[in-house]
């Protein structure tokens, strides 16, 4: 394993103690000199006191995931301590307050480093301020690893900029002050570097709401109706914050309902509508989206995942809300589902979510989640194409056409034709004058209880789900064409997936992976074709009830060999991926097996994280994850742990 | 086709000919019951409009879900019937998007007081430019006679056989408290009066709701034509009423039982609208400017400097 440039830098404190906006900057500083990051937040929904961390994986290759393993954690509290020693790897150091008062037995390793430092002390004394102890320790951290304190320094520059030089001017001495303190004091004794690249080329660092957003306003969205929620408020968030130069109207509602039907006006104008939420405000909308479908208006709704049900797990990710929003609503109306996996994903989502509402004048709902829309990947500016985005607003019917109409009584709103689509027209011209309904109704929008216009009616709207297959994304083939195993996922698990089977493969095994992003209408053909090359399949996802298998054997009647679920909270890491796909093919001859995560019982870590069973050696793809896994198939319920599986396979 | 022939052209806002009654006229026969307070109410927004020298793609209706929602399916205008109790941020929605054209939204007292009261109480406190006609009979009609949200305490129907339990809404009183800028009310059965109040409060920039009094002639057994007849008078015909004047309109809007007030009861003319507030909808309709956005002419390439 590489000592330079491949490891993971962790910030563990209290909310309110500026854990994610430090990291956030030590992020960039290390993307500004040229290594590739990957941040991923975890906070509680509280705003002051419990346990948060960010994390930052870093290497000199594209990363899409984290990793399980920590080499350098800077500790705010004890809490921060207690809850992460176990992830630390062999050489690896824990630095924080010389003055922090805790249980050593529950903390120090043999093999971990522990660095005292005078943190809040420094920070007073040269920076005035304790409240700056969070840039001393990314200091030492600068210092101990041996990273170009200039890079840091240039952050600290911009990130403070608009409070002036005396502000920065504390920054950089307590920055600094730290620095050389880890230099001084445990640079020679620490074996892990970061080396910054020479003549780096520029790239950013974002999440995929940001990422959303930038693709939904370069579609022309101007139109963001929403009620704050939590992962979901970012989008509305961003899009307000650029309101200004970007003509954008945004609107917090009373409540999602407002947030939807608000949208819905809006998009029936002539807007390119956008709505946010998560889950719980998803189910608020559902009586509206069956409005948009009946009355044929195009919509886009973000509903950003998290743990459900009922307010669930506020802060933490899920990928469960994909049974309900494929089928979400009285009735049956057409729809799209976009499942977004990677940042450069959700940019795309944001353009191409806006096209396929317009052009099949359907609601499209875009599935992020918690881990999505707050973790931080690195790209190259090209990735953020906009040069790529197109505007297709579908049939519509041009001011000339309205004028050529005979009388005002002359366009049907929802004419029936071959491809479902009845062109549209924006109700202000003398020509489009029509009312439409959410009750059934005839060709030119009137309430009707006919049942031949009833059929016809339906069956012109369901066939724009026929016809939006042309369009949608097809499943993605990453990794050989062909392999011994094939690992099938959707949405957020990307990364994760993507990483493991790279490590796999490096490894001398063969694996692959079909990912989709658009899961809705389900690419039936796509499908099957893949299946059939297909050895042994290992459907991977972040539910209990294995939503996509689901999906995937009730529209196909295929079903994968075996399934992974994971449901903690927690997305899983690179490791973990690995981990559970060895296992999976370790156990090949049980039928329909399914494998659950387990929390370690006896990790003493409310975080669910760390390990029970001693620490891997660190290295990426070696097959060990930190978390244990359970196989509960049918009545059995095994509470092996990966470590000893392991072990298993190799005898 | 290009983009830019896609939004309505706003010149043909600019009306050339003269409406009439007839202009709205249509054959789609109601669902309404002889007598039904309803008829009086379409013909009555019909003379408005008439009034108001608006034509049918001039305003866009937006209704709920009951027998009075239906009302755009009986007159030749723009609309979208949308579902029960959500008609009001729809046409918010509208609005925020096309501010040139005249919004109007028509629920009944179930719709609009009921399901749809929270929707209702931020209307009014957003002041958007929409008048909100509320068809009150007092009962659910559609849905066979079951008590509503302003239904008399005591009433009685299939779901409450001894007699309804709560306190009626009283919609004025809570426009006085949520910052409505008008609030009026008329009655089915004087269709001159009642059109007089829909041009004013159609003429209201901002949120103006009208409450019509209503019979429903085969479910409210209480409140007839004749028990309204026997009760409403006009605050106009009121020596010195001001409706500019928050204290006399508190007054009336309390005011229910042996006298029921009709007409404008409260106004504020200066009160700006939400549109007003929006600087960037003073550049023009949404609508117009998302065109520029169709056609991107915008520096999306600068977002990136944020996170490089």
């Amino acid at each position: 394993m590489s000592r330079t440039n491949d490891m993971t830098i962790k910030l563990g404190g209290e909310a309110g103690q500026g854990v994610e906006s430090s990291g956030a900057g030590f992020l960039k500083a290390m993307v500004r000199g040229g290594l590739y990051c990957y941040g991923l937040q975890d906070y509680q929904s509280r705003i002051r006191g419990g346990h948060n961390y960010y994390q930052i994986r870093v290497s000199s290759k594209p990363l899409f995931s984290w990793s399980s393993d920590v080499h350098v954690l800077m500790a705010f509290d004890d809490e921060s301590l207690y809850a992460h020693p176990q992830e630390i790897v062999p050489g690896g150091a824990i630095i924080f307050d010389e003055g922090l008062k805790y249980d050593k037995s529950r903390v120090e390793a043999g093999h971990t480093k522990m660095m005292p430092v005078p943190l809040y002390k420094l920070a007073l004394e040269i920076g005035g301020d304790k409240v700056m102890a969070n840039t001393v320790a990314l200091g030492v951290t600068s210092g101990i690893t041996g990273y170009d304190f200039e890079k840091m320094a240039d952050v600290i520059r911009q990130n403070f900029r608009r409070k002036g030089e005396k502000v920065i001017a504390a920054n950089l001495g307590v920055a600094e002050a730290g620095y050389r303190y880890g230099l001084d004091n445990f640079a020679a004794d620490f074996e892990f570097k970061l080396e910054a690249i020479p003549n780096a080329p520029k790239r950013m660092a974002l999440h995929a709401h940001q990422a959303f957003c930038m693709g939904a306003l370069a579609a022309g969205c101007r139109f963001n109706s929403a009620y704050p929620m939590t992962p979901g408020t970012s989008v509305i968030e961003w899009m307000t914050a650029k309101a200004n130069k970007f003509d954008v109207l945004t609107k917090q509602t009373e409540d999602e309902l407002s947030a939807i039907l608000m949208a819905i006006g809006a998009a029936q104008a002539g807007m390119r509508a956008l709505t946010n939420t998560s889950g719980g405000g998803f189910s608020l909308m559902v009586e509206a989206l069956g409005l948009a479908g009946m009355t044929e208006i195009p919509l886009v709704i973000v509903d950003a995942q998290r743990g459900g049900p009922s307010t669930g797990l506020p802060t933490k990710t899920e990928q469960s809300d994909l049974a309900f929003v494929t089928s979400a609503g009285h009735g049956e109306f057409p729809r799209a589902v976009l499942a977004p996996g990677s940042v450069q994903e959700a940019f795309e989502a944001g353009w191409r979510a806006f096209n396929l509402a317009e052009k099949y004048q359907m609601p499209v709902l875009v599935l992020t989640d918690m881990m999505l829309s707050t973790s931080i990947e690195t790209l190259d500016p090209e990735q953020i194409d906009f040069s790529k985005v197109e505007i297709d607003r579908g049939d519509m019917v041009s001011n000339a056409e309205l004028d050529a109409l005979a009388d005002s009584w002359a366009y049907k709103r929802h004419a029936v034709t071959e491809s479902g689509v009845s062109p549209r027209a924006l109700p202000g011209h003398p020509n489009s004058v029509y009312i439409t309904t959410g009750d059934e109704h005839s060709p030119d929008g009137l309430i009707t209880e006919d049942p031949a216009t009833r059929v016809a009616q339906m069956e012109k709207r369901m066939r724009k789900m026929e016809s939006a297959l042309a369009t949608t994304i097809k499943p993605l083939l990453y990794g050989p064409a062909e392999a011994d195993v094939t690992v099938i996922g959707w949405g957020s698990t990307y990364g994760a997936i993507r990483q493991a089977v790279d490590a796999m493969n490096a490894a001398g095994e063969s694996v692959n992976f079909l990912h989709y992003v658009d899961v809705w209408p389900f690419p039936v053909q796509e499908t099957e074709e893949a299946f059939a090359k297909m050895k042994f399949s290992i459907c991977i996802e972040q539910n209990f009830t294995g939503q996509f298998a689901r999906l995937l054997r009730a529209e196909t009647g295929l079903r994968a060999n075996a399934q992974v679920l994971r449901y903690d909270g927690h997305p899983y890491t690179e490791e973990d991926a690995v981990a559970f796909i060895r296992r999976a093919v370790a156990e090949k001859d049980k039928p329909h097996n399914v494998i659950r995560y387990q929390v370690p019982v006896n990790s003493g870590n409310r975080q669910g994280y760390a390990p029970s069973n001693g620490h891997s050696n660190g290295a990426h793809g070696s097959g060990t994850s930190q978390g244990q896994i359970n196989n509960n198939n049918l009545n059995t319920n095994s509470t092996a742990s990966l470590y000893d599986l392991k072990e298993e396979v190799k005898a | 086709m290009t983009d830019t022939a896609i939004r309505p052209d706003s010149s043909g806002l600019t009306l050339m000919t003269k409406v009439d009654m007839k202009t709205f006229q249509t054959t789609e026969k109601s669902t309404w019951c002889a007598g039904c307070g309803d008829f009086g109410i379409l013909a009555s927004i019909k003379q408005a409009l008439v009034g108001l020298n608006l034509a049918p793609h001039q305003v866009m209706f937006f209704s709920g879900i009951g027998c009075g929602s239906k009302l755009p399916h009986y007159m030749h205008v723009s609309a979208l019937n949308t579902i029960h109790g959500r008609a009001l941020p729809v046409a918010t929605g509208f609005k925020l998007a096309n501010h040139n054209m005249k919004v109007v939204a028509i629920t009944g007292d179930g719709d609009g007081y009921g399901i749809g009261m929270g929707h209702l109480a931020h209307t009014m406190r957003r002041n958007p430019d929409i008048t909100h006609i509320v068809e009150n009979n007092q009962v659910y009609g559609l849905t066979k006679g079951q008590y509503s949200p302003t239904s008399g305490h005591g009433y009685i129907s299939t779901t409450s056989p001894e007699g309804s339990i709560e306190v009626s809404v009283n919609p004025l009183a809570l426009g006085m408290a949520m910052g409505a800028s008008f609030l009026a009310r008329s009655f089915s059965s004087d269709p001159k009066h009642l059109a007089s109040i829909i041009m004013k409060a159609m003429t209201h920039k901002g949120y103006a709701l009208v409450d019509v009094l209503q019979p429903c002639v085969t479910y409210n057994h209480v409140n007839t034509n004749e028990w309204y007849k026997s009760r409403v008078y006009k605050v106009e015909d009121l020596p010195n009423y001001d409706p500019t004047n928050r204290q006399m309109a508190y007054e009336r809007a309390q005011e229910w039982g042996d006298r029921i007030p009709m007409g404008v009861i409260y106004a504020d003319p200066d009160r700006p609208t939400y549109e007003d507030q929006v600087p960037l909808l003073q550049k023009g309709t949404l609508l117009e400017l998302s065109e520029k956005a169709m056609r991107k002419d915008y520096d999306y390439e600068s977002l990136k400097n944020e996170y490089m």
